[in-house]
């Protein structure tokens, strides 16, 4: 297809929106004694990942949350049925660092 | 086959048109006057006849959001509203143009609520004017039809969405003979849309419509996209570009049905009138009833009827109105706290023109209110009367108004 630019179009890629991350006033902290993956040490659950609107949840065992374009929505934390996310104010954290070349927004 | 003449309401001279354009989706919500549009298009998708598929949906905004969703992977899509369908569907009314989509949309024109009323005005589609869309306005049941296939061309060609006004119950609900062309020779006027600028592809996918800053910018991929401003300016050149396309597509139909509406605008009695009656729809057609009367009587009336309110056609209407002493603008809308916006547009583009007529503005018919003939007559007795003794502005006339309580 050839592009238009007449419109605004892009092709989906990491980062489209810049470092979203930044716009986190939370942020979901795994505790891994209570992860149903990471306890089982296999693939399994993943409902975080499944129900994470950003696509910021990588699966494992447990999963992996990329916190430089984490919004800090919370749904991670509502939908895990053991619990095992908590949101915690991001002051007691600071910022999230930058990628390198990603343009802040 | 040849076309064949039959008696038909303009709801259903809209219908044809669709099926004449093998439109392939459509979704509506039913509301009245434009509901028989969507019943019979359903009646012919459940018989078969129109192979298209038809989404029934919960509310208008659904309506046009199902098409939007089809037009972006290139299907030919349909809907129709009135009134508060058109104000409920109104966030995505902005969306289609703005994402260049070439849907199509009939608008049985309705009184806007409160209070609530179902009968013709064209305050609906007068207060989406500003969305960007192709607005035509018929005069009869005929041109409802022939639009309506007029305007897939001209929505594919420009990559703009455009809506087919038409007066309800005056057009929509009154039968008249309507000539249904040929399939052929609609296939031949209207070819498939081949041209889609957003495919939707699961290997290959988009963003469309995605957050867009001010300024342009290179995505991750290094291309640079446009920023709001270049997609807004880019979208009104191509509705500038439907000056020049809406008449040659009328003359393309033409030569390939036998009919053409006069492209932007069209006139009766013009060329040595003193008096130009303008509006749109359907009572500019019964202005040239009026206007023949008068001349009767000595007052050299002619009627000048917009097909096309977007874009506006300002260079056919200061043409055809210069050295005019009087035009005389019929409103079934206003903008409320300022004048009906037909008037207001006219006005504003003869401002400085040399030869330029003073422009009276009359609102009428709101809520379905009559306009009669006579009403109309008496009305253009006035403004001539009044412009003989030297006006040249004056404020807007509610026609018919019964502010005393009779009835």
């Amino acid at each position: 297809m050839d592009e238009k630019r007449e419109i605004s179009i892009s092709r989906p890629a990491v980062g489209e929106a810049g470092a979203t991350g930044q716009w986190r006033n939370s942020r979901p902290v795994m505790d891994s004694t209570l992860c149903l993956a990471a306890k089982s040490g296999r693939v399994t659950c993943q409902i975080c990942w499944v129900h994470c609107p950003d696509g910021c949840i990588a699966q494992g065992a447990g999963p992996v949350i990329d916190l430089t374009y984490c919004k800090g929505c919370g749904i991670c934390a509502q939908e895990c049925p053991a619990h095992a996310i908590e949101m915690a104010p991001e002051a007691l954290h600071g910022t999230c660092e930058l990628t390198e070349g990603t343009e802040v927004l | 086959m040849a076309a064949i003449t039959t008696v038909m309401t303009g709801n259903d001279a809209a219908a044809a048109a669709v099926k004449l354009a093998r439109v392939q989706v459509i979704a509506a919500y039913p509301i009245t006057p434009q509901s028989p549009v969507v019943e019979q298009l359903a009646a012919w998708v459940e018989s078969g006849e129109l192979p298209a598929e038809y989404v029934p949906v919960e509310s208008e905004h659904s309506a046009m959001t199902v098409c939007i969703g089809a037009s972006t992977v290139g299907a030919r899509t349909f809907t129709a509203t009135s009134a508060n369908g058109l104000a409920y569907m109104n966030e995505q009314v902005w969306w289609a143009p703005g994402a260049r989509l070439p849907i199509v949309m009939c608008i049985a024109n309705r009184a806007m609520a409160a209070p609530w009323n179902v009968l013709n005005d064209q305050q609906d589609s007068m207060s989406v004017r500003d969305a960007g869309w192709v607005q035509l306005y018929c005069r009869n049941n005929q041109e409802i039809l022939d639009t309506t296939v007029q305007a897939y061309r001209i929505a594919e060609r420009l990559h703009l969405p455009v809506m087919v006004c038409y007066d309800g119950f005056l057009l929509s609900h009154t039968m008249m003979p309507v000539s249904v062309p040929d399939a052929a020779d609609i296939d031949a006027f209207l070819p498939k849309f081949t041209d889609p600028w957003t495919i939707v592809d699961p290997d290959d996918p988009r963003n469309v419509g995605p957050v867009t800053l001010a300024d342009p910018r290179a995505d991750a991929e290094g291309i640079v996209s446009p920023g709001y401003m270049e997609v807004r300016a880019h979208h009104q050149r191509a509705l500038l570009e439907a000056l020049d396309v809406i008449p040659e597509v009328d003359a393309e139909y033409g030569a390939n049905v036998g009919r053409t509406w006069g492209g932007l605008v069209w006139d009766h009695l013009l060329d040595d009138a003193e008096v130009v009656l303008v509006a749109a729809g359907s009572l500019a057609m019964q202005m040239t009833l009026v206007a023949e009367t008068l001349r009767q009587e000595g007052v050299k009336a002619g009627v000048l009827g917009i097909r096309s309110y977007r874009p506006f056609p300002v260079d056919a209407l200061r043409e055809r109105l210069a050295g005019r002493p009087l035009a005389l603008v019929f409103d079934k809308a206003l903008s409320y706290g300022y004048e009906g916006p037909i008037c207001s547009d006219l006005r504003g583009s003869l401002l400085g023109h040399e030869g330029a007529p003073s422009v009276f503005g009359i609102v009428c018919g709101l809520g379905g209110r009559d306009v009669t003939p006579d009403a109309i007559a008496d009305a253009t007795r006035r403004a001539v009367a009044d412009a003989r003794a030297g006006k040249r502005t004056r404020a807007t006339e509610w026609l018919g108004l019964k502010l005393e309580g009779t009835v």
